[in-house]
């Protein structure tokens, strides 16, 4: 077994109302930052643990998004990256 | 008839409906820890309002895998009552008792205020003793409050009869100033396919007692109490 290090991103799906996103890019506005289109506020989350190996990792990595981590109805989860640590 | 209140670490609301159970509509309630596999028997099960395990990750996305919760499915997949109020409507949104969830209000802020809902079912095991379009003052106080599903499901809720509870003007209009949270189509509670699992994020423990500004939450409670008596004489 090899020790991976697993960084995930959770966001609000597109369409549904992020009003912590809109907040922020309102602020960017207007402290000079006009040409920002989007934002979304989600989480990231790093998950230490073992696997046999990455593509294993990454295999745990999206049942445990699916089972917990995001919620299917309203976010999307990205797994950025599996390395060993 | 007998109601289960279950706790998580973080209920806050727990006393609250077990007084409104046994004050309030005179019948036995017990807590259950959410370590638990008993429902010692219950007939309803309430979620009550809180905080479980402090809204970590989403609220009520921990709570959900709490062992009771795994009776309290298997007590609403056996047709038994299960009433979810505030971060227990969350919860069971979580456990995939209702559909959809609920995300951060609109505004960014808790809202902690007496609001108005409409009736919008009485076909319903929790809210046979109101009548239809019946305007209600109901307290709420929540940060994460706004109901969101896709369309399909929406409109599946709309069309099915599930919408229990819309914000409203006091005196009965669907506004958007009248939402407090940006939940779509005003929605302040809904009940599963089958009519037996209510979610809502008003708080109808909290509005049994006119010196406390409201008893419109009662029916709700004596609703429950008379469809099991119906059932039972049945």
């Amino acid at each position: 077994m090899t020790r991976f290090r697993i960084a995930l991103h959770i966001v609000p799906r597109r369409g549904i109302l992020d009003p912590q996103g809109n907040a922020v890019s309102d602020a960017l506005h207007s402290l000079g930052f006009p040409d920002v289109q989007d934002v979304r506020v989600g989480r990231f989350l790093t998950i230490d643990t073992t696997a046999e190996n990455a593509e294993a990792a990454k295999q745990s990595a999206r049942a445990m998004c699916e089972k917990l981590l995001a919620n299917p109805v309203t976010e999307d989860f990205e797994i950025a990256s599996v390395e060993v640590s | 008839m007998k109601f289960a209140i279950v706790r998580f670490p973080g209920s806050n609301c727990d006393e609250d409906a077990l007084l409104a159970v046994t004050d309030g509509i005179g019948q036995e309630a017990v807590y259950c820890w959410h370590k638990e596999h008993d429902l010692q028997g219950a007939d309803v099960v309430i979620l009550p309002g809180g905080f479980s395990y402090g809204d970590y990750l989403r609220a009520g996305a921990i709570a959900r895998f709490s062992p009771i919760m795994r009776e309290v499915v298997a007590h609403a997949n056996r047709g038994g009552l299960v009433l979810g109020i505030c971060n227990g409507f969350q919860i069971a949104c979580e456990a995939g008792l209702l559909p959809g969830a609920l995300l951060r209000n609109a505004s960014l802020r808790f809202v902690s205020e007496p609001v108005h809902i409409r009736v919008e079912s009485i076909a319903t095991p929790f809210t046979s003793s109101y009548h239809i379009g019946q305007t209600l003052q109901i307290p709420i106080a929540h940060g994460d409050g706004r109901y969101t599903a896709d369309a399909d499901t929406l409109a599946r809720l709309e069309g099915e009869g599930q919408v229990v509870f819309r914000y409203v003007t006091a005196d009965g209009r669907v506004t958007d100033g009248a939402n407090p949270n940006g939940s779509g189509r005003n929605i302040a509670g809904i009940v599963n396919a089958a009519g037996n699992v209510l979610g809502m994020m008003p708080h109808p423990e909290r509005a049994l007692d006119a010196r406390l500004g409201s008893v419109d939450g009662l029916p709700l409670f004596n609703s429950m109490l008379e469809s099991f008596t119906a059932g039972a004489s049945a």
